[in-house]
């Protein structure tokens, strides 16, 4: 039983052998944080240059001509109409794909196509969107350039987002309780409307505020049906021409003086915020979805 | 996807099966309450009608790119489309060859792989082999903001800090450039390439792990030699769908790669993409039904192929993956 | 990973296993030296201990057994004499193991060099996917960073140790995994014998095998004891009686009994290795 030291059989580690190791986890954390810093600087940035912008006067005003003067105004007002109609339009149909895939549809050709679909949806480019709105929402239904035809191609831009996070929220609602609704005589609607519903209904507006918080930035649909970049007015009724936050950053971001980068900079941090809103909004329900306790 | 098992048997039993009988029996039931069958009935049919919103957005989507561009079609000819090297529908002189826009797309998209992809991949690596759970839970979704950040945020930030950045580096940089938007870019599809190959790589059996520690490699050779190789299908799906996405990108390029067509692999220049196209006519205000409006749905056309194909290639390997066949 | 020479609870009954092993190994004609030798190991799975306090030999040149009901902590057992234990995340170790009578556990020592030393064999087959059969051979001297003078002829070497060479010497090119379960075990076999190891743990090899490929692993086990110190985890006790010269048998987490396999599947000491290998239980 002698102690054999040939390389081989030597057992003992050598620090360089370690080394390599070391070295590519530190170069795998780099190629995190080092993105993430990244956004972090051009944040920072943006926050600086747009700080003597942030004020109430920049919330409450209307564009100008004069970068000083400017506000978002017409814009904030035209994203949450934009927002709220997009809800309404995509909760519904979100909703009822997600119920009837997840509590109809027998597994057959057409259920299979719908769900290739629905991935296929979620892959394609946001501003062919775009043109399918400026097509069938303005020209063919004849919306016009209005807010409703804006809301009408977020909503089914969304659609894909919000069909997979509301099935899910029904996936979550334990089968045992469909069948206690059905053991008690009640069909299946009943079942879904006083059952299953109510109690997946946290998680389905989860995911639409989510989407929802995704939307509020997009800009080259928009762009494409026809939204205006220079809106001195509110819109009034979902027939209103209109503009976006984000429209509104691109065009004052298109302009060469500077002065106007400043006022995008401040509509940015006004986005950002917003979309934080939302985020955190969502999570506040997601929390309260998971303190609540069924069973 | 039926969760109840009235209507014919879910599986697909045959007639011999005990579920099928016991579901006659039930469907039996059903027609002496015809009422409340029909209300199910009408609304089954509701939220069908739901389900079918995504293949008519779909079909949608694909008439009205077919039907504009066959109107194009009918005033430029295919071989034009492909053939001319000059993008100039606009001028009088006017040209409507597809290839300073692809070339363009193909630009910004390949320095967007050029950051993302070894960065996505090394991340993907510490994330799936080496980080302590607890913190591939923070940073897997942390890394996900990155995918989060509305476009037209990169497209400013990409114009008013990158590009003046990258000027005291690089020379002959112009103001607006495909280099700028390009890395930017990089930076938004990096999650994607970097969550879907840790996906991919932390997929890998540990069986396969196991027997290269056996058999006395070190941690990186196993990482290198056998699960990445393992992981193959499912990294290159997550490459596919990154570079899909930076192909449809739109307002990063719109904003800061300038709307000059033009044939150059020159990323210090400024170029014009397929999408920064569309956003250029559609703020340009072309009256509808001319040919300069149904350009754009040729482009649309030409943009949607290519990123069709690409997922469907994306979606055939994760598949391979997921089957386990790439195994 | 300090060796914890003040072994807190010290098995009554594997010491005694231990001098009855003796006792048989003196017997027969030439005593075989213990190649591998655990002392008091403890392993854990989170706060779940899997093995508390083994104490049991490992001799050379010959085939030892290492039987038990599931759970029992036999394939712990043999993870720990490699140190693949420790790549389970949440695992830990405590206690001694030797190998030519140097800890493996001791500060310092590389888990790698252990290993490329004491080779392992697992219960599925896990050939590389993504390599061809003679790269899969040859995958053990590659991964170490080691250079194959004649890689044709090593891996030639290594498939007819593994009596596999007939079978696809005229595939080296095809990928691992289309062979069958038997092949790709005994491809795992040829791929640890390829780095020419000194100890070859086997676990549960043949569980995922129909009994004609059963019988050539075990075939190729009775050639391989020649030359090699082999440890097999098997939960079937014929197989044990057929491959092997000392039987360990384990049983939560402690090991009850060891003895020269005709003796403990005869003359069984212990009323639970009695029970057990008469079928009362697991």
């Amino acid at each position: 039983m002698s102690l054999r030291t040939s390389p081989i059989h030597d057992l003992a580690m050598r620090r360089a052998e370690l080394a390599p190791e070391r070295a590519f986890q530190a170069v795998g954390i780099l190629a995190i944080v080092l993105p993430l810093l990244l956004l972090l600087w051009l944040f920072g940035g943006a926050l600086v240059d747009a700080w003597p912008r942030l004020g109430w006067d920049f919330l409450t005003g209307f564009p100008s001509r004069k970068a000083e003067i400017a506000g978002i105004l017409p814009a904030l007002a035209g994203s949450a109409w934009l927002m709220a109609l997009t809800a309404l339009i995509a909760i519904p149909l979100g909703l009822g794909a997600a119920l009837y895939l997840e509590e109809y549809a027998r597994p057959s050709r057409l259920t299979a196509l719908i769900e290739l679909n629905i991935g296929t949806l979620a892959g394609v480019p946001s501003i062919l969107y775009g043109l399918l709105g400026l097509e069938i929402f303005v020209r063919v239904v004849g919306m016009g350039r209005s807010v409703l035809a804006g809301a009408c191609t977020l909503a089914l831009l969304l659609l894909p987002m919000v069909i997979i996070t509301s099935r899910e929220a029904l996936r979550t609602v334990p089968q045992s309780l469909r069948e206690a609704s059905f053991a008690l005589g009640a069909d299946r609607w009943q079942t879904l409307r006083r059952i299953v519903l109510p109690m997946c209904l946290p998680g389905v507006l989860t995911g639409v505020i989510l989407s929802l918080a995704r939307a509020i930035g997009e800009t080259a649909p928009l762009i494409t049906i026809g939204a205006l970049t220079y809106v001195a007015f509110l819109p009034d009724s979902v027939h209103s021409a209109f503009t976006a936050l984000p429209i509104q950053i691109f065009n004052w971001t298109s302009r060469p003086q500077a002065a106007f980068h400043v006022n995008a900079a401040a509509g940015i941090v006004v986005l950002i915020a917003l979309m934080l809103l939302l985020n955190g909004a969502a999570i506040w329900l997601r929390a309260r979805l998971q303190r609540r306790v069924y069973w | 996807m039926s969760r109840e098992s009235t209507g014919t048997g879910s599986n697909g039993g045959g007639s011999s099966d005990p579920v099928s009988t016991h579901d006659s029996r039930l469907s039996t039931l059903d027609s002496l309450n015809a009422p409340r069958a029909l209300s199910e009935r009408v609304i089954a049919a509701v939220l069908f009608a739901c389900g079918m919103v995504s293949i008519f957005t779909t079909l949608g989507i694909v008439v009205v790119l077919v039907k504009e561009s066959a109107g194009f079609f009918s005033e430029v000819s295919l071989g034009q489309f492909l053939g001319d090297t000059q993008w100039t529908p606009l001028f009088t002189d006017k040209h409507f060859g597809i290839w300073p826009l692809l070339a363009g797309t193909l630009l910004t998209t390949a320095i967007a792989v050029a950051v993302a992809l070894p960065l996505g991949l090394l991340a993907a690596i510490y994330l799936a082999e080496f980080a302590p759970e607890r913190a591939r839970k923070v940073l897997k979704p942390t890394l996900e903001v990155l995918a989060g950040i509305p476009t037209v945020v990169y497209g400013y930030f990409a114009l008013v800090y990158i590009t003046p950045l990258l000027q005291k580096f690089v020379p002959g940089l112009a103001g607006f450039n495909a280099l700028g938007p390009g890395i930017v870019m990089g930076v938004m599809i990096l999650p994607v390439i970097a969550s879907l190959s840790e996906d991919a790589i932390y997929a890998v059996p540990a069986s396969l792990r196991e027997a290269a520690y056996a058999l006395g490699a070190g941690r990186l050779r196993t990482v290198f030699r056998v699960v990445l190789p393992s992981a193959f299908s499912g990294i290159g799906a997550a490459v596919i769908l990154g570079v899909s996405r930076a192909i449809g990108e739109t307002m990063i390029v719109a904003i800061a790669a300038g709307q000059q067509a033009r044939l150059t692999a020159d990323p210090r220049s400024p170029i014009e993409t397929m999408t920064a196209y569309i956003v250029q006519i559609s703020l340009g205000d072309t009256p509808t039904g001319t040919l300069e409006y149904r350009t754009i749905f040729a482009v649309g056309l030409a943009l949607f192929l290519l990123t069709l194909a690409l997922n469907a290639v994306a979606f055939r390997l994760r598949r391979r993956v997921l089957k386990g066949g790439a195994l | 990973m300090a060796p914890e020479e003040n072994g807190t609870r010290r098995s009554f009954t594997s010491g005694a296993g231990l001098e009855r092993a003796a006792r048989a190994a003196d017997a027969t004609a030439a005593p075989p030296d213990a190649k591998m030798a655990a002392h008091d190991l403890h392993a854990w799975f989170g706060t779940n201990e899997a093995l508390k306090g083994i104490t049991l030999s490992i001799p050379e040149k010959r085939v030892t057994a290492i039987i038990g009901p599931s759970g029992c902590g036999k394939s712990t057992f043999v993870r720990c004499l490699n140190r693949m234990h420790e790549v389970v995340p949440g695992a830990r170790v405590r206690g001694r193991v030797t190998l030519d009578g140097q800890d493996i556990y001791a500060s310092g020592v590389n888990p790698v060099r252990v290993r490329r030393r004491v080779g392992m064999v697992f219960q599925k087959p896990n050939p590389f996917p993504a390599m061809s059969i003679q790269e899969n051979v040859l995958a053990g001297l590659r991964l170490s960073g080691e250079h194959a003078p004649d890689p044709a002829g090593t891996a030639e070497k290594a498939l007819r140790q593994a009596a596999l060479w007939d079978e696809v010497k005229d595939i080296l090119k095809r990928s691992g995994s289309s062979l069958s379960g038997g092949q790709q075990q005994r491809l795992c076999i040829a791929r640890a014998l390829a780095l020419e190891p000194e100890v070859l743990l086997m676990d549960e090899p043949c569980s995922a095998l129909d009994p004609i490929a059963t019988a050539r692993i075990e075939e190729l086990i009775h050639e391989l004891r020649e030359r090699y110190t082999i440890a097999i985890v098997t939960h079937n006790m014929q197989q044990a009686a057929r491959v092997a010269d000392f039987t360990a048998f384990f049983y939560q987490g402690e090991l009850v009994e060891v003895d020269r396999t005709d003796v403990l599947f005869t003359h069984p000491s212990n009323r639970k290795t009695e029970d057990y290998i008469t079928g009362r239980f697991g």
